[in-house]
């Protein structure tokens, strides 16, 4: 009885690796092919083994794009925006949570509001007024609005977190002659520091990833992020099946690092939002 | 303000207020400034500004001409519309119901079964392959996917020709009929590894004795999963099921590179509208009028299904005392 049950586990275990497969065969697929040459890929199609490492094909791409400088703008913008949101939400959740301002629950509320509202509703006026402002097409506009938008998520989640910060500590240090700064950067700070880990993890990626406004924003091919420029080179329908591949495959590339790198952060870090 | 210093406790209410008089306590605002600047700039103003553009004729030179509610009424005759709208539907099954159905079996059966016979590694390994999509920029799923979906020689049509279904052979995102299933099968793909990690992290929360308990009464794999796991994640499924829905009814960056609303509209939804309106037709006041219109629905599905959360969770706790 124990024999057959051990048995039928199998299955299942085997159902689901094939599920699990499933997800990953698209990236299997472009890997495989992104190391193609043309002649090959064109006798052989696109399901066939390679027949050796190919790397022209990707060469070619990173030189035509300029992907270096791609991904340079991607960095410059996400790591900017990830440090500068976290500060952010930092300062607006010390007020709400820990500083009890009046009228916190409204604040609270309105950022909430402020991190649901689609990017279509604030596109157009963004863009106008950058352009007005003289910051249409820089990329310090990206970090600019993308600092706000994160925070909004940011401050929500910190509020949560630091409501329940023990006011004995906040109490015997002010007894100690601390003044609000210093209660804020040598202990409210440090002692949230695996929270603010995960929101600059998840900040550095959203943004990393974030499609509508670099859209608009960013036209000149110097300041275009790696998605913007991946995005528009698609919506071309100028690439071969060879350019299509060295493409996905650099641009799957950054978010695997990534996603290896944190996953762990980013697997708790979902948990922890989606269940605030 | 009153209230919340008696519910901290009277004694340390008092202390607080002796150590920081008024005046003090307000300076917190301070600290809030710099955030509220910056939203008054990003997100109040244009927000505003657009709602304001929205009761205008505007080609985004020149000054806007007032229209009143010119461009709402003629959004309810605008075919165009109602069909973004739709497929808006369409959009929430693919990324919120979809994900969310398989999300909650996958998960169990991951969190229950292969954790607990094969060991928690491999269960995390596979949860890994499923969530990895989550992680990769739109723009690139985009890519990835309108190759493997080409009509020529793409891997999905070769694969077909290779197992001897040549017959099956489609245009997956140029055929009108099929082109916005293409599209809501690659948003199963990119969504499935939300619901799943979310209800993978939920499941840790429920007493393993409950399944024992169930198991020794002879109950099944299903019955369990319908009987335990379902009423004990629900907080996680409320949460997942709104969160899929609002970026269902947002996604732009996956029509953008995969279809561009086509062919023939048949995959247009608002987000890809109101942006093809501001910046290819320049039709920056009815533009706006579609995205207001977007912003209200999200906002009232956001209230209500915060309502039924709090509703729920109020009943659960009614249960139990």
């Amino acid at each position: 009885m124990k024999a057959v049950r051990a048995l039928r586990r199998y299955p299942v275990l085997l159902a689901l690796c094939l599920a699990a497969l499933f997800m990953i065969v698209p990236f299997l697929i472009v890997a495989l092919n992104a190391v193609k040459s043309p002649a090959e890929y064109a006798r052989n199609g696109p399901l066939s083994l390679p027949d050796g490492l190919y790397l022209d094909g990707l060469k070619d791409f990173w030189e035509r794009v300029d992907y270096s400088r791609k991904l340079l703008n991607s960095v410059l913008i996400s790591g900017s925006v990830a440090v500068a949101a976290v500060v952010l939400s930092v300062l607006n959740a010390y007020a709400i949570a820990i500083g009890r301002i009046r009228g916190r629950t409204w604040v609270l509320a309105f950022f909430v509001l402020a991190n649901l509202l689609p990017q279509e509703a604030l596109v157009y006026p963004v863009y106008y007024l950058s352009k007005q402002a003289g910051l249409y097409d820089t990329r310090l506009s990206v970090i600019i609005v993308f600092t706000v938008i994160q925070a909004a998520f940011g401050t929500y989640l910190l509020s949560a977190v630091l409501s329940r910060f023990p006011r004995e500590i906040i109490e015997a240090a002010r007894i100690d002659g601390a003044d609000k700064w210093q209660v804020l950067w040598r202990i409210v700070v440090p002692v949230s520091r695996p929270t603010l880990g995960v929101l600059l993890v998840f900040f550095f990626v959203w943004t990393w990833n974030e499609f509508l406004l670099p859209l608009v924003m960013l036209i000149s091919n110097d300041n275009q992020t790696v998605s913007v420029a991946l995005g528009v080179l698609q919506g071309q329908r100028l690439m071969d099946a060879t350019m299509t591949n060295a493409a996905a495959l650099l641009g799957v590339l950054p978010a695997l690092v990534f996603f290896l790198v944190f996953q762990r952060t980013l697997t708790r870090g979902i948990a922890v939002g989606a269940v605030k | 303000m009153t209230v919340t210093v008696e519910r901290g406790g009277r004694v340390t209410g008092k202390q607080d207020r002796s150590f920081h008089p008024r005046r003090a306590r307000d300076s917190y605002a301070l600290f809030l400034l710099p955030g509220a600047l910056a939203f008054l700039a990003v997100v109040i103003v244009p927000f505003l500004m657009n709602t304001g553009v929205s009761l205008t004729d505007w080609q985004g030179v020149g000054s806007p001409e007032w229209a009143g509610l010119a461009n709402y009424r003629e959004l309810l005759d605008d075919a165009e519309f109602w069909e973004s709208f739709r497929h808006s539907l369409f959009m929430i099954v693919a990324m919120a119901a979809l994900p969310t159905a398989v999300g909650l079996v996958l998960a169990a059966a991951l969190f229950d079964y292969v954790g607990k016979h094969f060991g928690s590694r491999t269960a995390a390994v596979l949860r890994a392959c499923f969530y990895l999509p989550q992680v990769l920029p739109i723009a690139v799923a985009g890519i990835v996917w309108s190759w493997i979906l080409a009509p020529d020689d793409g891997s999905l049509n070769e694969l077909l020709q290779a197992v001897g279904l040549g017959s099956w052979r489609q245009d997956w995102l140029g055929d009108p009929d099929l082109a916005l299933y293409s599209v809501m099968g690659v948003m199963v793909w990119v969504q499935l590894g939300f619901p799943l990690v979310v209800f993978m992290a939920g499941l840790q929360r429920v007493d393993p004795q409950l399944y024992e308990a169930a198991e020794l009464d002879g109950a099944g794999w299903w019955r369990r999963f319908a009987h335990i796991t379902l009423p004990q994640i629900r907080p996680e499924i409320h949460v997942v099921l709104t969160w899929c829905t609002i970026a269902a009814l947002k996604v732009f960056g996956a029509v953008y590179v995969l279809t561009k609303g086509g062919p023939g509209g048949a995959t247009n939804v608002p987000s890809y509208f109101s942006f093809a309106t501001f910046f290819e037709k320049t039709q920056v006041g009815y533009g706006a009028a579609i995205s207001t219109v977007l912003t209200v629905i999200i906002l009232v599905l956001s209230l209500v299904g915060l309502r039924l959360q709090t509703r729920a969770q109020d009943a659960e706790e009614g249960l139990r005392t």
